[in-house]
């Protein structure tokens, strides 16, 4: 007897389970390492994320990958094999991303970058079919920064940016931009985030005179470029790219950084954004959450996660219809439900995926922001 | 290129290279009296830029922490020893807890934002600086004797282990400081930034100091004989450990002004004192981690070479700085008599 009630136990624990049964969702940020900048405030954002669908709990499984791209890899293959994870959101990095692809897609797990890059989900292919990217792409934001230089009469423009991925698809983006606006770029410099010294690649920008400089680089190595000019004297328009949208940029930068401007995600500027603007109250919720959770305004990095999140929360049912979670049913049916996402208002702005766009955003996603008072402000 | 960006450069690369200058000596002197290569000096120089912009921030300087608990460590250890093994401790081995105690109470009540930037700037080197005798006593010295290959190990592990306790107590972003003065100085067609002077002052004045204290003062003898012969030198009572703290100790202030010497001119990161110390490691390179005065200059030429590399080809400004190594290193393995070292 004690047998069979052991077992009508187990099996009514099965059906227990199988009624709620669990999504489990990994996320892979680099809260350690070189871009740790970018990975702590997607650590910090994971409790923020969203825990139940219906009657469908969400667990997260959060690991580091010390920036580093083979340990990214390992991490994914870790969630994939032992976790048995449905989704994954992360990696941090694009080099990072761009490495796990691969296993992501040969497993059939829908993943959910929140890297710049948008090689992660360009050229679309079998692969990357099962990518979802929660950044703008870079040539959004850089057709905002070309239709100001337009209008503000700027004819020529010296390029800065990093020696790495970010800084070297900006100039590529950037230059076939601004050739059709009648925009020539006059002078391209890259350094590396570490450098301690720009005065050479100041020197030579300033040399070119160019009506404007644009600085391409993440986090805040983006300052120096801008303050190293500053010093050398240089009286043009300075623009940045979404990559400096951090409050550190305004602290570090201080005087030195009046004036820039950039384009990026309304959360900067959440309070001058119009009260109807579908971005405002996600953006606003998410960081009243993450103030009460760390006391610290979050970086975009993290509302990107923050949105990845979001993505999966409204898939889920879709895909529960397709399969119990654990499934590759269900993992395909995610898939399937990501890519019919329609007009879904995130923190970064309304996504609306196709078979094609992958990460979904249009020019709501993306304000003209300028530096005023030291503190952000809409460009009006 | 004109004369005003010939100036420019050379200014800038004046700049770079006197901090890696100091660094460059400070890793000879290290090397020479302990055999250590010091890996960690760039902490220091990381440690001092970020506790000073903590400061100034008005944020805690969690600095201080690493100091009571690496003191504590050491007071635990001595401890340990003397009950374990009858060594006495000596007065030595206990002092740095009720300092590090003191500083962290002082650090914690002092109004340390409106302070003049100078007490800052000496309360970043009050803090930084024991950390390198603890940093002996603690990783170095049980191993003292051990192969050179074992010190280099333990080296790199106390630098892993550093960057990432960096990270937890200065967080992601860089960090940058205010300059002690906005002054500049007009020459010809150049303006000298204030900060730079202060740098190449400094640099200069430090380098003086450092040959004076070698040349002129007992302890700065023990330290070069211990360099020369260790075993005779203990022979005639100079105690390795107290050189060994010494030469550490000089390590860590030396780190600690550069640091605080550059962070109003450059962003830092948790992790920007490695890349720092590399450079001044070139230099130190050399001089055949022996040299002094060639060390210097050779750190000076890998700042020079830097800065105008980078004008001509921003691209491959690194790969020209550390390729500058290979012609001292093929130097010098053609013309030094090679000697196995006894394990």
């Amino acid at each position: 007897m004690p047998m069979l009630a052991s077992v009508a136990l187990s099996a009514a624990l099965f059906a227990a389970t199988a009624a709620h049964a669990q999504v489990k969702v990994g996320v892979v940020s680099s809260s350690s390492g070189p871009i740790a900048a970018v990975g702590v405030p997607q650590k910090n954002t994971v409790p923020l994320l969203p825990k139940q669908v219906g009657k469908t709990t969400i667990e997260y499984i959060p690991l580091d990958d010390a920036s580093d791209p083979t340990a990214s890899v390992a991490a994914i293959k870790k969630l994939i094999g032992e976790h048995k994870v449905d989704a994954i959101i992360g990696p941090s990095g694009s080099p990072n991303a761009m490495g796990v692809i691969q296993f992501a897609a040969e497993a059939g797990v829908p993943l959910l970058a929140p890297v710049g890059t948008a090689a992660v989900v360009l050229p679309m292919n079998d692969q990357k079919k099962w990518i979802f990217k929660t950044t703008q792409n870079d040539d959004l934001i850089a057709a905002a920064l070309v239709g100001h230089m337009k209008k503000a009469g700027v004819k020529t423009v010296g390029f800065i940016g990093t020696a790495d991925p970010y800084g070297e698809n900006w100039q590529k983006v950037f230059s076939s931009l601004a050739a059709p606006a009648g925009i020539k770029l006059v002078s391209a410099e890259s350094f590396q985030r570490r450098d301690t010294s720009l005065t050479a690649q100041g020197l030579k920008t300033v040399a070119a005179r160019p009506d404007a400089v644009l600085i391409a680089a993440p986090g805040s190595s983006a300052v120096l470029p801008q303050t190293t000019l500053f010093d050398q004297g240089y009286k043009g328009q300075i623009y940045q790219t979404h990559g400096a949208a951090l409050d550190d940029f305004l602290k570090l930068g201080g005087k030195k950084v009046e004036g820039t401007i950039l384009a990026a995600s309304g959360l900067l500027v959440l309070d001058e954004m119009p009260a109807e603007d579908p971005v405002r109250k996600v953006a606003a919720d998410y960081v009243a959450g993450y103030e009460k959770l760390h006391a610290t305004k979050p970086a975009t990095f993290g509302a990107n996660v923050y949105d990845a999140g979001l993505l999966l929360q409204a898939a889920i049912p879709a895909a529960l219809k397709a399969g119990q979670p654990g499934t590759a049913a269900f993992r395909s049916g995610l898939r399937d439900a990501i890519e019919q996402t329609r007009e879904l208002p995130g923190t970064q702005g309304v996504y609306t995926m196709t078979a094609q766009d992958h990460s979904g955003f249009d020019e709501r996603g993306r304000v003209l922001i300028t530096v005023k008072g030291g503190r952000w402000s809409l460009l009006k | 290129m004109n004369l005003q960006i010939l100036l420019l450069l050379g200014q800038d690369g004046m700049t770079s290279g006197a901090v890696y200058a100091l660094l460059a000596l400070s890793i000879v002197l290290v090397f020479s009296v302990t055999r250590v290569l010091l890996v960690p000096q760039g902490e220091f120089v990381t440690f001092g830029a970020m506790a000073m912009a903590a400061m100034q921030a008005g944020r805690p300087v969690l600095l201080a922490w690493l100091l009571v608990t690496m003191a504590g460590l050491r007071a635990v250890v001595a401890t340990w020893h003397w009950l374990r093994h009858g060594v006495r401790p000596t007065l030595g081995s206990w002092w740095a807890l009720p300092y590090a105690l003191g500083l962290w109470l002082a650090l914690r009540l002092l109004p340390l934002q409106s302070l003049p930037v100078g007490m800052q700037a000496l309360l970043t080197l009050a803090l930084v600086v024991p950390l390198g005798p603890l940093m002996y006593d603690l990783f170095f010295r049980p191993v003292a004797s051990a192969h050179a290959l074992v010190l280099l190990i333990v080296s790199i592990a106390v630098h892993g282990v550093l960057v990432g306790l960096s990270l937890l107590m200065f967080g992601a972003e860089g960090a940058r400081a205010q300059p002690f003065s906005e002054a500049g100085l007009e020459i010809g067609p150049v303006t000298f930034n204030a900060q730079t002077l202060w740098v190449l002052v400094l640099s200069l004045a430090l380098i003086v100091a450092l040959y004076a204290f070698f040349e002129r003062t007992l302890m700065g003898k023990a330290l070069r004989a211990t360099a020369i012969q260790r075993l005779g030198a203990e022979l005639m009572g100079i105690s390795p450990t107290m050189a060994g703290q010494a030469s550490f100790a000089l390590a860590a202030f030396i780190g600690a002004l550069s640091g605080v010497l550059i962070s109003p001119i450059t962003t830092l990161y948790f992790d920007s004192g490695f890349i720092i110390s590399l450079k001044g490691f070139v230099g130190a390179i050399a001089g055949g981690l022996a040299s002094y005065p060639v060390a210097a200059a050779g750190a000076l030429g890998v700042g020079l070479v830097e800065s105008f590399s980078t004008f001509w080809a921003s691209d491959y400004k690194e790969v020209i700085v550390f390729t500058l190594v290979l012609p001292f290193l093929l130097w010098r393995s053609l013309t030094t008599r090679h000697t196995e070292e006894e394990a």
